[in-house]
Order: structure tokens, then C-alpha cells, then sequence
């Protein structure tokens, strides 16, 4: 496709929110790993939501980053290095709800309190602390109408309403896709396009990564 | 005085200023009375006189209350900081009354009529007694660790907080079993004020010369107060075991020694060690010395904040902020501000200090990664702007209870 064609115009533009995050605390901890899984276990979605994401967040200019806290203490404070990598590996992107998400994490660490057979403690000050987060979504005012059009928002909006798009909508609003894509092959009938947003692994990349990826993904179908 | 929200742009971006003042304008009108136990000195006096007018220009109507006491009540508020902290203290029914007391006559002085009534610490949390008859929706930003207090501590304030709609805390590990809900917002440094603005290099020269500090070596630096808390001996010996590796100067620099007998022996003792080391400098600065403090951290080639106990030790920040390499004991609200390796290093001994300090002069590119992961990080997570912003999503949730997402 060359950009000076005739672009399709969406009947619904894409309309780019923000989301922004504020950590509640849950007064729960956990000392070692059977803690840590009987906590997993029942606290309320939006703990996992927070452990596996926020990091994305407060840290959008590290790479490579530690993906999770629940990797990151086991691997730093627990120091079991063994498990701290399984907990870092779970492919976020294979589920579509937090609880399956949840069930993955709780059935890592089981395994691995089967396999070693001693429960290790974290020192005293350096529990693990479990959070949640509500999220506040507003819309930001920026449409898009094609493909376009999509390119230069995604140029300047907010990193936070790139990760809203990509990571919320889909995992904990449980769309089961990511809006971008879902918009691309909707509205615009951009099957291939879609499929690679689709597949992107945004777990993979800082935010800022993120966006430059999609602009190309984009400028690609395009002909730029 | 505080600057303008424009004036942040350049540094946190238009994206998030932007938010700033959609937040607000989902705000506009809503009255905010905070209310602490004083206009000037200490944190929470710091980050109020910056950021009310700031909530101001998104239009929120932010107003500042402070309560007065009695010279018993404010050595009972000291008490009970202390004892909260972990210091024994018995608390007596004449202490009750000396607190019910100076209450009553502030909710009969002060100017409590607001939307929000955002409650600083324990000196005015009495107030909610009278929430009834005041009305609105009431929050208290503890900037205390709870974690351990002394027997009877939060006993004595645990029936007021939990008579609040939400509770804020600076760190996950200072908060105790409430039956309101608890919020992580962290404190904040601001970008513009004299600790933390930019400086030139002739103007660090030059306050360098003025406190005596050379520059012909690389400078480690630790900024507290002399406290034992703060461990500055344990970083005198830190640095001497480096020093036998790598040539190094010293600098501890702090206050609170002219008006705390404690911190007075503190110096001492630290001056003592030190014997007539001229690479060791020991300043004991007044609280208003920003600029100063300034300069010696953005001269320095490794910034130290070796605390054994520490609140949110936003020190830290400062030194990231300027992009310096930081070795910090893993106390208080440190981890939130140091991801080891990443953007600082966590320590937990003497001798481990001192490999680190060896290792960051020896390897200065690896260094300068850890400075800029840590600049990067205190923009996204510790400047004023961020601050501001979580206070406005607190106010936004007291409509919104009970709920994961929000759609404003």
C-alpha cells in the first residue's frame, strides 16, 4: 500500500485513552513461598494484575527488566535462582483472563515447594508486600480515522494509553484481544496487520520500544 | 515559592502535565483543606507549599489549615512519633486530655469547611471526631512507619484513623491491618527547587571551595543527619577499606547536631575517627543549606545513604535525580527507589559498601548505567508531578469505592 492511496476509513475511529494507576495496599505479605502461593491463591485479581504489570510502568526505560515482582523477590530476596527465571519466563501473552494467569503462577511455585522440599524465608523488612491497583481511564481526545492517521497518534500519545490498549483491554477487561488489533481488523479490514499486532509480545519491550515497534509495524503496511 | 506547572514540561514531558489538568478538571471546584501541625520545616511543609498552588492552577480549591498546641501537646506529638516509631512511651489519660483539649479548640478555630479534609500525620487527626458536623470525605497521610510501634502507641490513634474514608502511606512495609483502605503514594523531590535544580559547573566550583572540598579526587559522598540510624561511622569505615584501593575523598555532610544532643555526639565521634584525614570532610550544615547539598551530590562520583532504619530516605532520589551511582542499605522506603543493580546498589554490610564503592570508581561506564536508570526511574516515579497526580486519583477514588477501573 502506498501512503498518497486511498486509505479505508474506519466507520468508528479509534478513540485513544489513558489509564493511570494508583496502588492500594492489601495489608497482606508473605514471608516465604507456601505464603506466597496461599496468598496467590485468593487475593483479588487486580493484586495479580498490579505485580505483573506495574513494573512495566515504573520502569518503562529499563531493558531488559525484571517482568514481575513475584520473580524478581523470589530471584533477589528468596535468592532461588531457579525458580525466580520459571517465574520471570510464564508467557503473559498465552492467557486471555488474569485467573488462568494466576492458576500459572500458583502452579509454578507449587511445583518447585514439591521439588525442593524446604520452604526458605525472606529476612525480616523484606517480605513480600501484595498490592492492587485501580486504574483510572480517560479518554485522551485523540481519534484516529485510518491507518494514517493511527501512525501519528501513536507518535504522541501517552505511553500509558499505548500499555492501556495493549495490556488492560485485553487481559483485564478480558476482550481476549488487544484493542489495536481488534480495531485494525474491524474497522479497517487489516487482517495481516492485525495479526501481527496481535502477536507482538509487549512483555518483551520497554514502553517506549513498544511504540517505535507498532509505528513500524504500521509504517510497513503503509509502503513508507 | 513553588513554580509553575508549564515550567515541568521540559522535564516531565507535555503527556503527563497534559493529565494533570484533565485530573483537575474532573476536580474543578472541590474544596481541599489540608491540614498539618506547621507552615514551615520538615517534609510535609515542603511538598504543601509546593503543591497547593499547583492544585491551584488545575482548579482545585486547595487550602492549607495548620493546627496550634500547647507546648504539652506538641512534646505528647513528639511522644508519639517517637513511640510509634518503636521508642517506649507510656501514655497517660492526662496525655488523652491534653490531645482531646488542643483538638477542641482547633475545631472550634480552624477553617474546616471542605469537600476533602486531607489530614497530615497524627497532630490533627483528632479533628475527625467532628466529622459528622463538618462533613465531606476525610483522608489521613500517615508519613510514619507503623510497622513496629511501642506498646500503646496506636492504641492511642488507632480509634481516629479509623474513623477516615481512605489512609495514604509512603511505603508498603510502614502500614499495619486497617479496616479503611490503604494507599501507596510515595513522597516526592521537586526538580525546581535549589536541592535539586540543575547547577552550573561554576557554581559547584565555587561552593565546592567554599566548603574546602577538592576536586582532585573522586568524591563519595553521604548526606544525613548525624544519626546513628544513618550509620556514619559504618560509612567512614566503608570508604577507608576502599580508599586502600582506589584514591578517594569523603564527604559527610549534615545537620541536626546544633539542636540534638545525640546527633551532637554523633559528629564527634565521626570527627574522632576521621583523625586529621585531609580526604575526610565533615560538614555540619544548617537546614537551609539546599544549594549546598546540591552541589556536593552532583560533584560527587558515588552517593552512599547507608541507613540501617530509614522513613522513605528521599536523599535518594535527590542523587538519582542527578544521575549518581547510589549505594543505600536496604531500609524503609529504599527498595522502592533502588532496583539493585539496575538503578543503584543495595547493601547490607560495611564491607559490602565498601566492594561497591571500589567497583563503581574502577567502573565508571557501569556506573554512569546505574545514574541514568536512576534518573529515568525518579522521573517516572518520584517528582512532584507524580506526587500531585496520586493525590488527585485519592480524591477521585473517595467516589468511586470498591472498584478495580475507573472510567472518568
Amino acid at each position: 500500500m502506498n501512503e498518497s492511496k486511498n486509505l479505508t476509513i474506519a466507520k468508528q475511529p479509534f478513540e485513544f485513552c489513558s489509564r493511570l494507576n494508583l496502588t492500594l495496599l492489601t495489608g497482606r505479605k508473605a514471608q516465604d513461598l507456601a505464603e506466597m502461593a496461599e496468598n496467590l491463591r485468593s487475593v483479588p485479581g487486580s493484586v495479580i494484575y498490579h505485580h505483573t504489570h506495574h513494573f512495566l510502568v515504573q520502569h518503562q526505560h529499563l531493558s531488559p527488566e525484571p517482568p514481575n515482582d513475584f520473580a524478581y523477590w523470589v530471584s533477589n530476596i528468596l535468592l532461588d535462582a531457579r525458580l525466580g527465571e520459571e517465574l520471570a519466563s510464564i508467557d503473559v501473552m498465552r492467557f486471555s483472563t488474569i485467573h488462568e494467569l494466576r492458576e500459572a503462577l500458583v502452579r509454578v511455585i507449587e511445583t518447585s515447594l514439591e521439588r525442593s522440599g524446604e520452604v526458605r524465608a525472606a529476612p525480616r523488612g523484606q517480605e513480600f508486600h501484595f498490592m492492587r491497583s485501580v486504574s483510572f481511564v480517560m479518554p485522551t481526545g485523540v481519534r484516529a480515522a485510518d491507518l494514517r492517521e493511527f501512525r501519528n497518534a501513536l507518535m504522541f500519545v501517552s505511553l500509558s494509553a499505548i500499555s492501556y490498549h495493549m495490556f488492560d483491554a485485553r487481559l483485564r477487561l478480558e476482550t481476549g484481544d488487544n484493542d489495536f488489533a481488534a480495531w485494525a481488523e474491524g474497522q479497517l479490514g487489516e487482517k495481516a496487520l492485525a495479526e501481527s499486532l496481535r502477536t507482538l509480545d509487549p512483555y518483551t519491550f520497554t514502553e517506549e520500544g513498544l511504540r517505535r515497534r507498532m509505528i513500524n509495524l504500521v509504517e510497513q503496511r503503509l509502503g513508507n | 515559592m513553588g513554580a509553575k506547572l508549564s515550567e515541568y514540561i521540559p522535564i516531565v514531558g507535555e503527556g503527563v502535565v497534559q493529565e494533570l489538568s484533565v485530573l483537575g478538571a474532573r476536580l474543578a471546584g472541590k474544596k481541599v483543606v489540608n491540614i498539618n501541625s506547621t507552615r514551615s520545616g520538615g517534609g510535609v511543609a515542603e511538598i504543601l507549599q509546593r503543591l497547593i498552588p499547583l492544585l491551584g492552577e488545575v482548579g482545585i480549591d486547595a487550602q492549607w489549615e495548620v493546627v496550634e498546641g500547647t507546648q504539652d501537646f506538641f512534646a505528647l506529638t513528639k511522644h508519639l512519633h517517637n513511640a510509634l516509631h518503636g521508642t517506649p512511651h507510656t501514655f497517660t489519660a492526662e496525655d488523652q486530655g491534653v490531645f482531646d483539649m488542643t483538638t477542641a479548640s482547633n475545631l472550634e478555630r480552624l477553617n474546616l469547611n471542605g469537600d476533602i479534609m486531607f489530614i497530615h500525620d497524627p497532630q490533627p487527626a483528632g479533628l475527625v471526631r467532628n466529622r459528622a458536623a463538618i462533613g465531606g470525605k476525610w483522608i489521613w497521610r500517615c508519613h510514619i512507619d507503623l510497622s513496629a510501634p511501642a506498646p500503646g502507641a496506636w492504641e492511642f490513634i488507632e480509634p481516629m484513623v479509623r474513623q477516615f474514608d481512605l489512609s495514604v502511606f509512603s511505603a508498603p512495609q510502614f502500614t499495619r491491618a486497617l479496616p479503611i483502605p490503604q494507599i501507596l503514594i510515595s513522597p516526592s523531590i521537586d526538580p525546581l527547587a535549589d536541592k535539586n535544580r540543575e547547577l552550573s559547573r561554576t557554581e559547584i566550583d565555587a561552593i565546592l571551595i567554599k566548603l574546602g572540598i577538592r576536586s582532585d579526587k573522586p568524591i563519595v559522598t553521604q548526606i544525613s543527619r548525624f544519626d546513628r540510624l544513618k550509620d556514619p561511622l559504618g560509612v567512614l569505615e566503608a570508604w577507608q577499606l576502599a580508599r586502600r584501593r582506589v584514591d578517594c575523598q569523603l564527604v559527610l555532610a549534615g545537620g541536626g547536631a546544633s539542636d540534638d544532643p545525640e546527633g551532637a555526639e554523633v559528629l564527634r565521634e565521626v570527627r574522632e575517627r576521621a583523625g586529621t584525614d585531609i580526604d575526610v570532610h565533615i560538614l555540619d550544615l544548617p537546614p537551609t543549606s539546599h544549594i549546598e547539598v546540591n552541589a556536593i551530590q552532583s560533584a560527587s562520583a558515588v552517593v552512599i545513604q547507608k541507613s540501617l532504619k530509614e522513613g522513605f530516605g528521599l536523599t535518594v532520589s535527590e542523587a538519582l535525580w542527578k544521575s549518581k551511582p547510589v549505594i543505600a542499605g536496604a531500609a524503609g522506603g529504599i527498595p522502592l527507589q533502588i532496583t539493585h543493580k539496575y538503578s543503584g546498589i543495595l547493601t547490607h554490610t560495611i564491607e559490602g559498601t565498601a566492594f561497591w564503592i571500589k567497583q563503581l570508581l574502577s567502573e565508571p561506564e557501569f556506573a554512569r548505567q546505574l545514574g541514568r536508570n536512576g534518573h529515568n526511574h525518579v522521573r517516572s516515579n518520584f517528582l512532584l508531578t507524580r506526587h500531585m497526580r496520586d493525590y488527585m486519583l485519592a480524591f477521585l477514588l473517595l467516589d468511586h469505592p470498591n472498584v478495580d477501573v475507573i472510567r472518568l
